[in-house]
């Protein structure tokens, strides 16, 4: 066995490789895939609980207070303990809801955040599916968790979730266009969709750097905009606490809540990794071309290590986005998309798409 | 065209105030030596209450054991729950005529709002708020508290 922390493509192999040595192909190839599967459920659910202790104590000390500090050492246990209790919680039976609906939403929500997730690249090898298409891919997988969150509003049967659910429709419909767009400046300068190969691009140095002005800029409105399409706050008008008590999924408890409440901070994993895949490079080192020996340095650091590094920066950006800024209003939300962010967006695609052509690149 | 600068001034000043914003947010997350929050029950030997803390009503007593309560009844009369028992008592004074004095002062901490309408209405000041604060017992008549301490009296002069 050939194990690898800078390249897993040959531990890959040999799991392939053992498998296939004892089995038909066919049952390989299910057996890998029911192992990716766990690996994901699993992936799933640590980060999961591991972003919401992070939200919290990032929150807390933003606010000048501790944080959870009672449940292990500096409260890590905190979530797990929030999880078994949400596990043995009653799932009330809402009346006159529609049943079937009401039950398939969560499912539908966390599923459209698990799909997603298995189009990004963690380190080299480390990729469970590589699409020629992988940002269209995700693009089209994660915008499907609003119909999680509006079969939710519709079916719980109550004016606040369908209020909720309705921000959030007109929230996404017009978000994940500037989603599309900025990353859209980003393939021109690439000129493919596969994530792997942004990734190898990005070798002599990430395309935020690349591509200068016009990375930057549509780094910045995907980092508003992908903010947005999360639901999170300032842009969490779908939940609004104090408007519409907890928006779509008011009527939820126990482990169907716990679902919404994954799905949400795995989705901004999910965004802040494609940010990081995207414009920072994913797990490529910091290169800087015609620097060998600092390459090299930098090369000893394990690309999973640079992803995790990557991703986690992104997630503290859009914590302190949540706990800085006050929520916008839905005219204010509707208006920073189409008059601001849009038209920016707009022009920003021409401006690449003229460096590409003159070769003002690096 | 003026409205064409305006366009681009909003998103500066925008992203401006939105980044001064930023930074006082993110100045806290990285000094966290500035943390305002009290670890209770850590911190319970050397707890310091405030002055305008509302723990619990209690009625002021001097060193002589005495106070200030001459039994008027403002303060039953003017809590919102009920939570006040005015019981007066009456004395002969030195010259012969009768006069009212406080017996009990009964105090329902079960079912106090810590409003203040009593501490605020109170005419001599008899009433005050005290920092006491961890109230729980396992029985809740433990809860009816009489306020003037056994043995006390009126300071002179108040009535």
């Amino acid at each position: 066995m050939t194990f690898n922390i800078y390249d897993f493509t040959s531990f890959n192999r040999w799991i392939d490789e053992g498998l296939n040595s004892f089995m038909s192909p066919t049952w390989a190839l299910i057996t890998e895939m029911a192992i990716i599967g766990i690996v994901f459920l699993l992936f799933y659910a640590v980060v999961g609980l591991f972003l919401v202790y992070a939200e919290r104590k990032v929150c807390a000390f933003m606010q000048n207070r501790v944080g959870p500090n009672r449940v292990g050492p500096y409260g890590i246990f905190q979530t797990i303990a929030d999880f078994i209790k949400l596990l043995m919680k009653e799932l009330v039976y809402i009346k006159d809801s529609d049943k079937l609906l009401f039950n398939l939403a969560p499912f539908i929500v966390i599923i459209a955040s698990f799909m997603a997730l298995s189009a990004v690249p963690f380190a080299k090898g480390l990729h469970a599916i590589d699409f020629d298409i992988g940002i269209l891919y995700v693009i089209a997988v994660s915008s499907l968790g609003v119909v999680g969150i509006l079969l939710a509003g519709w079916s719980s049967n109550n004016k606040y979730s369908l209020i909720g659910a309705m921000r959030s429709g007109a929230q996404i419909v017009s978000y994940e266009l500037s989603v599309g767009l900025s990353l859209l400046t980003i393939i021109v300068l690439a000129g493919t969709m596969q994530f792997s190969e942004i990734v190898e691009m990005q070798r002599n140095g990430w395309f935020i750097f690349k591509g200068h002005i016009p990375a930057i800029i549509a780094f910045i409105v995907f980092l508003v905009a992908s903010t947005a399409e999360t639901n999170r706050g300032p842009f969490d008008l779908a939940e609004a606490e104090s408007e519409l008590t907890a928006g779509f999924h008011t009527e939820y408890s126990g482990i169907k809540f716990a679902f919404f409440f994954l799905a949400e901070y795995m989705n901004m994993f999910l965004v802040a990794s494609i940010a990081a895949t995207v414009f920072w490079g994913g797990w490529m080192p910091f290169h800087v071309s015609g620097w060998a020996g600092f390459n090299t340095i930098m090369d000893y650091i394990p690309p999973f290590i640079w992803y995790i590094g990557k991703t986690a920066f992104i997630i503290w950006l859009m914590m302190l986005f949540k706990w800085t800024f006050p929520r916008l209003r839905i005219d204010q939300l509707l208006t920073l998309e189409w008059k601001y962010l849009l038209p920016i967006n707009l022009v920003n695609i021409l401006f690449m798409a003229f460096l590409v052509l003159m070769h003002w690149h690096f | 065209m003026n409205s064409f600068f305006k366009y681009f001034s909003d998103i500066f000043h925008g992203v401006k105030s939105l980044l001064i914003g930023m930074s006082v947010t993110g100045r806290y997350f990285f000094s966290p030596g500035q943390i305002v929050t009290q670890q209770y029950p850590e911190n319970r030997k050397n707890l310091q209450m405030f002055e305008r803390f509302k723990g619990e009503v209690i009625m002021l007593h001097d060193g002589n054991n005495q106070h200030r309560c001459n039994g008027c009844g403002i303060c039953e009369n003017n809590c919102p729950n009920g939570s006040i028992e005015v019981i007066p008592a009456k004395i002969t004074g030195e010259d012969g005529k009768s006069k009212r004095v406080i017996d009990k002062h009964i105090y329902h901490l079960g079912m106090c709002t810590f409003c203040g309408l009593c501490v605020k209405n109170c005419p001599s000041n008899a009433l005050g708020f005290g920092q006491e604060f961890e109230h729980a017992v396992f029985d809740r008549s433990k809860l009816t508290k009489v306020l003037n301490q056994p043995g006390s009296s009126i300071i002179k002069g108040v009535e």
